[in-house]
């Protein structure tokens, strides 16, 4: 019975194949556009977001440099008599060192929502070149965490990350400070700490973000180069920094190491809010767009199909007077607008899939983004599916309103109106 | 005895539009098994309507319609679609094929629906109906292919597809010159004679109505 149905769907539609066409060609040039800006408008909040969020931690563990609570003096004078002001406090001389690091780090590790920890050490410099300072922050690093969690190789665009901790009191500075420095690999700099020692560091790689600012101040040596500049032991690192399994978690769990730990917690929606408010509007601008698209191709379909019906009056009033019942031709209608759905939306999947592929061919350099060589596009099968089901329910309902009517023809008064 | 096929029991229909006119008045009469009765009338007269109320397209009516012994009355649409397809085979003025589909699948159409046979099986029995009609020849052409008595005779192949308990035509040679109308004539006459066929059909043919088993004459909405 289903198949009969169909065939006589088939064949009104075969009939009229032209204007099927042309309502197919309407869903499939939306389902096209539709995948090819959402994928690129996706690969390009991926991009803007990797730019960022692939290299910032989930959660980052430091200390603030603050007074201490509890001042040495309501210590020693105190009664409830007393009351103690004191004016021009200032921080303790203990910089931002993280006490019990180790301890810390080996928990964060045995924590299952935890992806990676990587411990850091960042200190405030001068590049010394002929006379001039300039200032800068050294990052000393465990390279092969850093590598593993933020990708810190893709940013080398000198040299070999590695060497970081193979080749000893070695540096990789960033584009704009060598650029500055003029230096190259191979050749070594004078660095003077913050508490006024001078050292000599080889250069073993060059690195570009793609943000200039950072470009221009941050440079990177392992941990132990960095705790021998400040001249401190080497369980003094400054910040843990956290990926974890789930990003989304990072607000919570950042709460909660701030009580365990009873260290400062940030998290990365706290830290870059104003990169998801961008992304999402992105989003929001490409579905827009492509359910409008998508609604335009409905209303062709709803068009063809209450054409068919009024120029099929006497298909469906002999179809009824036969024995046909209404949802039965109901049913020959909505299969109809469904047929076309299917294959205009299965061929606008294809069709999107390859623009977004020859947008991934277009060249795209510049030089704030080195890894990038072409246009930025996201194949997220998550694309594919949403348009396939939009083009589904949309000739569902651009089919169901013809169709009712038709189910309603009333065959007595075609066949009186012959 | 004689088994009753249709029998219609105090049928009155209004139409409301522009104003109330009563176009049926308490019709009653019954159809047996077999027979072939022609309805005649002035134009105007409600013949066609009587004809939609008899065969459930029209279901705005007051009084009963027996079918095989059962009441239409609260049947709802599906079931009456059903009943069209299974008991009732129609024959309109215009012949209503599909021209997407051959002659032999327009005639096949009814039978796949009501899915008692298989594709291969109504198809061959299509075949016969039409060989009945003398037009198997022309079983693989399209419809509009066809010459108009030619298209009139697969329509009735059509009704006949369910070997339905009556036929029912309404001026069913109206549109063909008097040598078809001759040829439609003596189809039903054989189809009523060898096939003990019940037939019911309404036309202004006088000739035609003549060589019935009955004429049941109408007049202003009731029967004389
Ligand atoms: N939809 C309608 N609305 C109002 N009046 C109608 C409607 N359909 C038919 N009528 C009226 O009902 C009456 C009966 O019409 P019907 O078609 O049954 O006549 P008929 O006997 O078949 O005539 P003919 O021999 O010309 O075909 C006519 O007077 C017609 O004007
Ligand atoms: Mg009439």
């Amino acid at each position: 019975m289903i198949k009969l149905t169909f065939s006589i769907a088939y064949a009104l539609l075969l009939a009229r194949w032209k204007q099927t066409l042309v309502a197919a060609i309407g869903v499939t040039f939306s389902i096209t556009m539709f995948i090819a800006l959402l994928g690129f408008m996706n690969g390009l909040n991926e991009l803007l977001d990797g730019l960022v969020i692939n290299r910032t931690p989930h959660i980052s563990i430091y200390n603030e440099i603050l007074p201490t609570e509890n001042q040495p003096t309501d210590k020693y004078f105190f009664n409830e008599n007393i009351y103690n002001f004191i004016s021009s406090k200032k921080p303790k001389n203990e910089l931002s060192q993280i006490y019990n690091s180790g301890a810390i780090i080996q928990t964060l590790k045995s924590d299952n929502r935890v992806l990676g920890v990587s411990p850091k050490l960042t200190t405030q410099v001068f590049y010394n070149t002929g006379t001039i300072d300039i200032s800068g922050i050294i990052n000393g690093i465990d390279v092969i965490a850093e590598n593993k969690l933020f990708t810190f190789s893709d940013y080398v665009i000198k040299g070999n990350s590695e060497d970081l901790k193979t080749v000893s009191n070695s540096i990789i500075l960033g584009k704009g400070a060598a650029d500055v420095l003029l230096v190259d690999i191979g050749d070594v700099i004078q660095v003077t700490s913050n508490k006024g020692e001078i050292s000599q560091l080889k250069v073993v790689g060059i690195f570009q973000s793609g943000i200039k600012d950072i470009d221009k101040v941050q440079s990177y040596t392992s941990i132990s180069t960095a705790q021998k500049l400040l001249g401190v032991s080497n369980n003094y690192i400054t910040d843990i920094q956290i990926k974890l399994k789930n990003l989304n978690l990072a607000p919570q769990i950042a709460a909660e190491f701030r009580s365990t730990f009873n260290v400062d917690a940030i998290d990365i929606q706290t830290a870059n809010a104003q990169y998801e408010t961008g992304s999402s509007v992105r989003s929001l601008i490409s579905y827009a767009v492509g359910i409008t698209l998508l609604i335009v191709a409905g209303f062709g379909i709803y068009n063809i199909l209450n054409m068919m019906i009024y120029e099929k009056m006497d298909t469906i009033a002999i179809l009824k007077a036969t024995g046909f019942s209404g949802s039965q031709v109901k049913f020959i209608f909505i299969s109809i607008a469904l047929t076309i759905g299917i294959f205009g939306g299965i061929l606008g999947l294809l069709f999107g899939f390859g623009t977004s592929y020859l947008i991934d061919q277009i060249p795209f350099n510049t030089a704030a983004l080195p890894t990038i060589k072409t246009y930025p596009v996201s194949y997220n099968p998550k694309y594919y599916l949403i348009g396939g089901i939009f083009s589904i329910v949309t000739t569902y309902f651009a089919g169901y309103f013809p169709s009712r009517k038709a189910s309603k023809v009333d065959p007595v008064i075609i066949i009186r109106g012959k | 005895m004689n088994q009753k096929v249709l029998e219609a029991v105090n049928i009155s229909k209004y139409f409301h539009d522009p104003t109330t006119v009563q176009v049926l008045k308490d019709i009653n009469f019954s159809l047996n098994k077999g027979e072939f009765v022609s309805i005649t009338g002035k134009s105007g007269c409600g013949k066609s309507t009587l004809l939609y109320i008899l065969s459930t397209m029209d279901t705005d009516y007051s009084g009963d319609l027996l079918i095989d012994g059962v009441s239409m009355k609260q049947k709802k649409e599906k079931e009456l679609a059903f009943v069209r397809n299974e008991k009732i085979g129609f024959v309109f003025q215009f012949h209503y094929l599909l021209n997407e589909f051959s002659v032999l699948k327009n005639v096949a159409l009814p039978g796949l629906n009501l899915g008692k046979l298989s594709q291969k099986e109504v198809e061959d029995k299509a075949y016969e109906k039409l060989k009945i009609l003398g037009i198997e020849k022309e079983a693989y052409k399209k419809p509009n292919q066809l010459s108009g008595g030619q298209k009139q005779r697969v329509a009735i192949a059509r009704a006949l597809i369910n070997d339905p308990i009556i036929i029912m035509g309404d001026e069913p040679t109206g549109n063909l010159d008097k040598k078809n109308s001759q040829i439609v004539f003596d189809i039903f006459k054989e189809l009523s004679e060898v096939f003990n066929q019940t037939l019911l059909i309404v036309t202004h043919d006088n000739d035609f109505a003549l060589n019935t088993n009955r004429i049941i004459e109408m007049e202003d909405g009731k029967i004389l």
